[in-house]
């Protein structure tokens, strides 16, 4: 980030592509004041300025429910499309085909994605499209006023409902065993580390997954609920505090060999994980197993980079396109010779 | 021989039946007969003959009884017939059934381990002895199953005189000119029919003769030529799931993707295939790339149709052009997922919840399913809104004689897409949805578009003209009301019917789709009887006045389709209100093609009534 002088004399903050923090601005929210979506909508800002990516270069996409009206709220500079309950992963497939050289952030919520979107979720993750895919989870349906949702707690009150009776769906364990090669957990509540999440979900060549318990401010924030502030700021542990560095700088010196895990991103950027008291090696998928189901004994929330598989091939490694993106080719390119057609007519003749 | 129906003489003297009959080859799903029975089809398709064949087939892999039907006609009349004049039995499950659905006078082949009684003494039988003949062959045991129904195809091409060497060029297109199977396969068709030759006497009177009627012809599927016809116009993505009949359409691609759609210098694909997790996400994948601004489309039936319905609401109400092809098969429900109908028409004509308008293309022929396989792309992008392309599962997997494909006679039409340099022309000055023009078609950009004013935000939600959100009263009402005026913006460019006059005629046949063989028939049948009659079939909808104009000529026009309601007759009647009087609908369905014979009758009995 630099300061530049404007002919107007006028000092604007840029970021090093010369956009300031404006440009990656949404339009003002309409949900509920409050709300841990809105603090999501500004870390996914916060951290696509700080990358110094040019917001054309990035697609946003949302299924249905409170969450899925968010892309509206940041980047607006960037194409946005809000489809169908729980098929944003179909949607968000078919359309970064059309220009692979774009980055896709979708937005869905815990009614989205664990209930009707399950199908369509898991098998975005076999396929490892290229896509930031953020799950605001509240644990309860808002825009229809507070039934429970799949990632409800078990035993959870709600005035209008009663008791949740049913176990509920753990989204960043449904994603470990679902071949996810990015799997994170974080707390709208600590915009620091949503943040460093999404930046290093946005360098990460494949599906990340980020699981972020985003408290209902209206519907579900009993303080006992694992998807309420108070309970969420006294249950948090964070794996490791975690931030990203492009490999042009050299800060990564500076950090105690013995004390550091790295984990070499595709496009060759770092992870340099700072572990917290436990040493914990995200790229080792029984031991993500592991400290989540040891979260789900002990009921508390694990935050932070669960799991990590750079080397997986995305679905571009998969389908070998040209280098000219699709929607970008012309006719001659798509459109074989009539002598081809001439050929195959002889085959099919008499 | 037991039984003799023809003398010599009278074979001698000409009371032969040349180039004009039906054979049914019955034997067991899952046998590999389709490569015996594409066989014998070519092999007369290459003497010069007109010829079709339909494959009533099981919804099963193996073990079930399955039927393909031939039908040569030196006229031309190619549709499905209801009796067999010749028929094959290889399938012992239904050799009595087989044995008495033969017409009288008929030739009906056995294979001889078949050990069950012939009971009719009105027909011509021949054995076959088809364990003893593959015994010879110097093959290895596990292919002696799959070459097996050779021995038919051998010994039929020698009693009703089938060129072999046409066999063996029609095993070169099946093996796409692989050597080996091709010639393991024209060894027992070689052996068989040199064994007939040696052991048969010829005693029914049909007669294959070369002709010169196919010259120039083509003989492929429906589904076939909508891949090739989406490939020549373009296609970049393609999202699909498995469903009978649909299947062999992405199938299809995926073949001739690969290719004819490499870049020639790098190798590396213009085009996406995606075989999807169910219809749900095939078409979220195709709307995706739609808006994306590929080329984008799916293939489907019913069920999966149902599935793509809330998809495709949205693609109309956002305005993403998608095209969707519908092999139709029958329903309700599961149905009958092997057999053919129309019965998808009002559901198309009206999918979606809501005010919601779609174009449906109905391709008549082989060759209409390759010209509107590139057309519905033009139009979904001219006009920005989801185009279905409605076939049935006669089209789509049985085998039809058509012109050779015609390459596309106009550039790609990609419709009103702003880029960068646009956008640059008009100062970044632009409105999704706003109705610049007057047509009601409003201009689009598409992602990767580098502007800073490129993009915009795409919802199923209200909506004003520059995509914000809106539950204004006026926005929605004139939303809604734009979208009704883009529709009749783009009637005029949808195909018109196309009619076929006969002098004197005083009524008027009308359908769409695969009925057209059946209804020629037809006609032609009503002409002896001194009944003339114009033919119109109608290849699209929403309907232009065209087609009231055509119907208001006649007295009586007959509506004919497959299926339970008379759909077309519905969507004809409701906005034609006025013709009703002058509708008669003609609508049956039990899961077979339309026989000209059904048509006949019916149109018979009515216009005798009427005298």
């Amino acid at each position: 980030m630099s300061e530049h002088t404007s002919p107007t004399d006028v000092r604007v903050v840029v970021n090093a592509i010369g956009l300031t923090k404006a440009d990656y601005r949404g339009n003002p929210s309409t949900l509920c004041q409050g709300c841990g979506h809105n603090s999501i909508s500004s870390q996914i800002i916060a951290a696509c300025y700080e990358l110094n990516l040019l917001p054309e270069e990035i697609v946003k996409f949302s299924g249905i429910g409170c969450s899925s009206k968010s892309p509206f709220y940041f980047l607006n500079r960037s194409f946005g499309f809000n489809g169908l309950h729980g098929r944003m992963p179909s949607l968000a497939t078919g359309a970064l085909f059309a220009d692979h050289t774009l980055r896709g952030i979708g937005v869905s919520g815990d009614g989205d994605t664990a209930s009707i979107g399950m199908g369509q979720f898991k098998h975005l993750l076999r396929r490892n499209m290229r896509l930031v895919y953020i799950v605001e989870n509240n644990g309860v349906y808002g825009l229809t006023k507070g039934q429970f949702s799949a990632t409800a707690d078990q035993g959870l009150e709600l005035k209008s409902h009663g008791i949740n009776p049913y176990m509920p769906i753990d989204i960043a364990w449904e994603a470990l065993v679902g071949h996810a090669t990015f799997v994170a957990r974080s707390f709208a509540g600590d915009p620091k580390q949503v943040k460093e999440l999404i930046k290093a979900a946005l360098n990460h060549n494949g599906v990340a997954v980020l699981d972020i318990i985003s408290p209902c401010v209206t519907f579900n924030n009993v303080d006992t609920a694992t998807h309420s502030y108070a309970w969420g700021k006294n249950h948090e542990t964070a794996l490791h505090e975690l931030s990203y560095v492009p490999r042009a700088e050299e800060i990564l010196l500076e950090y105690d060999e013995g004390e550091t895990r790295e984990v070499e991103l595709h496009d060759g950027s770092v992870i340099v994980l700072r572990k917290l008291g436990r040493d914990y090696d995200p790229t080792d998928r029984e031991a993500a197993m592991k400290v989540l189901e040891e979260a789900n004994r002990c009921n508390c929330l694990i935050t932070g980079l669960i799991y990590i598989d750079p080397d997986q091939p995305s679905m571009w490694d998969i389908y070998q396109l040209t280098d000219t993106p699709l929607n970008r080719l012309r006719e001659d390119q798509i459109r074989p010779k009539r002598e081809t057609l001439d050929e195959l007519n002889r085959i099919f003749q008499a | 021989m037991k039984t003799k129906i023809l003398t010599d003489e009278q074979i001698e003297t000409g009371t032969k039946i040349i180039n004009d009959f039906s054979i049914t080859v019955a034997t067991v799903n899952g046998s590999g007969s389709q490569t015996s029975n594409a066989a014998i089809l070519r092999a007369i398709f290459k003497m010069g003959i007109p010829v079709s064949g339909k494959n009533i087939f099981p919804s099963n892999i193996q073990g079930l009884p399955t039927w393909y039907t031939i039908r040569v006609n030196k006229h031309g009349f190619v549709a499905r017939k209801r009796e067999a004049d010749l028929l094959i039995s290889m399938n012992p499950a239904t050799f009595t059934q087989d044995l008495a659905s033969l017409k009288p006078g008929g030739a009906f082949f056995y294979a001889d381990d078949i050990r069950l009684p012939i009971t009719r003494e009105d027909i011509v039988t021949y054995p076959m002895p088809v364990k003893q003949l593959i015994r010879q062959v110097d093959i290895p045991a596990y292919l002696k199953d799959y070459v097996a129904n050779m021995v038919y195809v051998g010994i039929l091409a020698q009693m009703i005189g089938i060129d072999l060497d046409k066999i063996r060029q029609a095993l070169e297109f099946h093996f796409k000119g692989k050597a080996k199977p091709v010639e393991i396969n024209f060894g027992v068709v070689s052996l068989a029919a040199q064994w007939a030759k040696e052991n048969l006497e010829k005693k029914d009177p049909y007669f294959l003769e070369p002709m010169n009627a196919t010259a120039g012809l083509i003989l492929t599927d429906g589904n076939t030529a909508a891949a090739l016809g989406a490939i020549y116009g373009g296609v970049q993505f393609v999202s699909w799931y498995p469903i009978t009949p649909a299947t062999s359409l992405a199938e299809s691609l995926q073949t001739y993707l690969p290719k004819l759609r490499k870049d020639p210098e790098t190798g590396k694909n213009t085009y996406v295939v995606v075989q999807a997790e169910d219809e749900l996400a095939a078409i979220g994948m195709a709307i995706g790339a739609g808006w994306g601004g590929l080329r984008a489309m799916s293939s489907t039936s019913g069920p999966g149709l149902s599935l793509m319905t809330e998809y495709l609401g949205l693609g109309y109400f956002a305005e993403v052009p998608v095209v969707v092809w519908d092999i139709q098969r029958v329903g309700p429900s599961t149905g009958l997922p092997t057999r053919t109908s129309q019965g998808d028409l009002t559901f198309v004509a009206f999918m979606g919840h809501g005010d919601t308008q779609n174009i449906i293309l109905m391709p008549g022929s082989v060759n209409e399913c390759f010209e509107f396989a590139w057309k519905a792309f033009d139009l979904a992008e001219q006009y920005q809104t989801p185009v279905i392309v409605l076939s049935d599962l006669d089209f789509g997997m049985n085998q039809w004689m058509g012109k050779p494909f015609e390459y596309p006679d106009r550039p790609m039409q990609r419709g009103k897409v702003l880029w960068e340099e646009d956008l640059e022309r008009l100062n970044g000055k632009w409105a999704r949805y706003l109705d610049v023009d007057g047509d009601g078609v409003p201009y689009r950009t598409v992602i990767g578009n580098r502007h800073p004013k490129a993009a915009y935000f795409t919802r199923g939600t209200g909506h004003d003209e520059y995509a914000n959100y809106s539950e204004a009263p006026e926005d929605w009402h004139a939303l809604l009301n734009r979208l009704k005026k883009k529709f009749e913006t783009l009637k005029p460019s949808l195909p018109q019917p196309i009619v076929e006059e006969m002098p004197n005629a005083q009524i008027n046949l009308v359908s769409f789709g695969s009925t057209e063989p059946a209804i020629r028939e037809a006609r032609a049948l009503l002409h002896d009887e001194g009944i003339a009659s114009d033919f119109t079939r109608i290849r699209s909808y929403p309907f232009t006045d065209t087609v009231k104009e055509i119907c208001s000529q006649y007295e009586r026009n007959y509506i004919i389709e497959m299926n339970r309601d008379g759909q077309l007759h519905q969507l004809l009647r409701m906005h034609f209100p006025e013709l009703a009087p002058k509708m008669i609908s003609y609508a049956y369905t039990d899961g077979l093609p339309l026989t000209a014979k059904q048509i006949y009758d019916f149109i018979l009995l009515k216009e005798k009534q009427d005298e």
